[in-house]
């Protein structure tokens, strides 16, 4: 396998392969519970804590855990994680709690975390690990906040509960409704597809003419 | 799970064994060869895992639960406050074999046993009872707080304690402050009634205008809770002169006493 700097693999999850931006993973809680920017903070460091959390010790007993019964054992410690930020947010901060409801308890099926347990903590070192989980968890906590921000403003006229536009907005409800979730997501999403392809066509544009004779980036790299 | 080894081919070519790109081409994907592992190892494996883990929850629930039963206490007491217009003191009762008790049912768990809270001024005479009750709305149950008046028959004040209503819409029922004054001193049975269409008359209730479904649930609630209770609280038999506090029992002090306990 490809050997990637510490750097890399903490920034790589942040922006270039953003777990909801760019790997499409985890929507379920990116959808259903960004309708404002309390909950899609405290659903971020919640999953944050748990990705963080099961990446070290999937990484840690690597070696012990039998590969028939790694999947299982995988969800088993993320299961333990998910409980204990579960039975905390109830504990400290019962109002959030109250509004995220059942996405806490299936923050457990998040593709996203057993993905990095499956595809990176289960293979890399524990440092590597760690530095992996901080960045995916980051990413998909920017992704969150993005949608959660985007909502309550236009849904709510507010951040973070925080009226910005006095009593002369009227709110556009649907957007902290389901079908906001959706139109957001494909709003930020078409938005980050332009920005790709408008620098990878400027990227074009600078290696001409010698980007004619150059292999592309990717082959160069 | 099969794009997840396609989008991380940017850190490498790592191959999941026996996962979709482990096969050679056309054939079907093969694992690489690995020595089988015992049965007896992986059931050790899982059974060590799941002990450590249960060990971890329990830990964190004892540290957890006092918090949020205290919590949901607090809720209950700031919303008797609401409900019977600020008492001096508050007495809880049991319902019990349709008769109100000062102790639960033996056996009984003293959170989840039916029971009516007795709101007492600062005279000591009773101003209603803070009642619960919970219905299915439009989207999930509706959980109610309202106070009763049994000797006028009359709705003191109405809180919605837990509700998942559509935002905007069903949520006016809480949100809606006229529709929530509207209880105010309401005369039992509650009939909803399309606003500016009553009759004056004083059981009417404005319904909210959207949310149907949600503002006749709240009222549907509170009727089936007083036809429910209405004939074990006429005929109980309060004992005035002893009033002691119940909810000074369930205060701070005896979150205080519960975590010395634990």
């Amino acid at each position: 396998m490809k050997a990637t700097t510490p750097q890399q693999d903490l920034i790589r999850g942040i922006w270039k392969e953003n777990p909801v931006l760019v790997q499409l993973l985890g929507l379920c809680p990116a959808l259903a519970v960004t309708n404002t920017v309390a909950n899609s903070l405290a659903m971020g460091i919640a999953t944050f804590f748990v990705l963080v959390g099961s990446s070290l010790l999937v990484s840690t007993f690597k070696k012990v855990i039998p590969h028939e019964v790694r999947i299982s054992a995988y969800i088993l410690i993320i299961a333990t994680f998910v409980t204990i930020a579960d039975l905390v947010l109830a504990a400290v901060v019962p109002l959030i709690h109250k509004e995220l409801g059942a996405f806490i308890a299936l923050i457990v099926v998040n593709c996203m975390i057993l993905g990095r347990q499956e595809a990176f903590a289960s293979k890399r070192p524990i440092g590597r690990s760690l530095l992996d989980a901080v960045g995916t968890g980051t990413g998909f906590m920017i992704a969150l906040l993005m949608m959660g921000t985007f909502r309550e403003i236009l849904g709510n006229g507010s951040i973070l509960g925080v009226s910005l536009f006095g009593g002369g907005f009227e709110p556009w409800v649907i957007f902290i409704l389901p079908p906001g979730g959706f139109l957001t997501l494909g709003f930020i999403l078409l938005a980050f597809g332009w920005w790709e392809e408008r620098k990878s066509e400027t990227i074009r544009v600078r290696q001409w003419p010698h980007g004619v004779a150059t292999p592309s980036r990717e082959e160069a790299a | 799970m099969k794009e997840l080894p396609q989008v991380s081919d940017n850190t490498g070519t790592e191959q999941l064994p026996g996962g979709p790109s482990g096969g050679p081409p056309g054939g079907p994907p093969q694992a690489p060869e690995r020595p089988p592992t015992s049965s007896a190892r992986l059931i050790t494996t899982l059974a060590t895992a799941g002990a450590l883990a249960g060990l971890v929850i329990v830990l964190v629930f004892g540290w957890a639960n006092p918090r949020i039963q205290a919590y949901r206490a607090k809720v209950l007491r700031e919303a008797i406050q609401v409900v019977l217009d600020s008492p001096e003191t508050v007495r809880t009762y049991y319902v019990v074999d349709g008769a109100l008790s000062e102790t639960p049912a033996a056996g009984a768990d003293t959170v989840t046993a039916e029971k009516v809270h007795l709101g007492l001024d600062a005279e000591g005479q009773p101003i209603g009872y803070a009642i619960t009750g919970q219905e299915p709305g439009f989207q999930d149950y509706i959980l109610v707080i309202f106070g009763y008046d049994v000797d006028t028959g009359r709705v003191l004040a109405m809180k919605v304690l837990e509700s998942k209503e559509t935002p905007g819409l069903g949520d006016k029922i809480f949100k809606d402050t006229a529709f929530v004054a509207g209880f105010r001193q309401a005369a039992a049975p509650l009939e909803g009634v399309k606003t500016g269409r009553g009759s004056g008359s004083e059981n009417e209730v404005d319904m909210i205008t959207g949310a149907t479904i949600s503002s006749r649930t709240v009222i549907g609630i509170i009727n089936h809770r007083i036809e429910a209770l209405d004939p074990i609280l006429g005929a109980a038999d309060i004992d005035k002169t002893a009033a002691t506090a119940a909810t000074a029992r369930e205060g701070p002090e005896a979150l205080a006493t519960r975590e010395d306990g634990s």
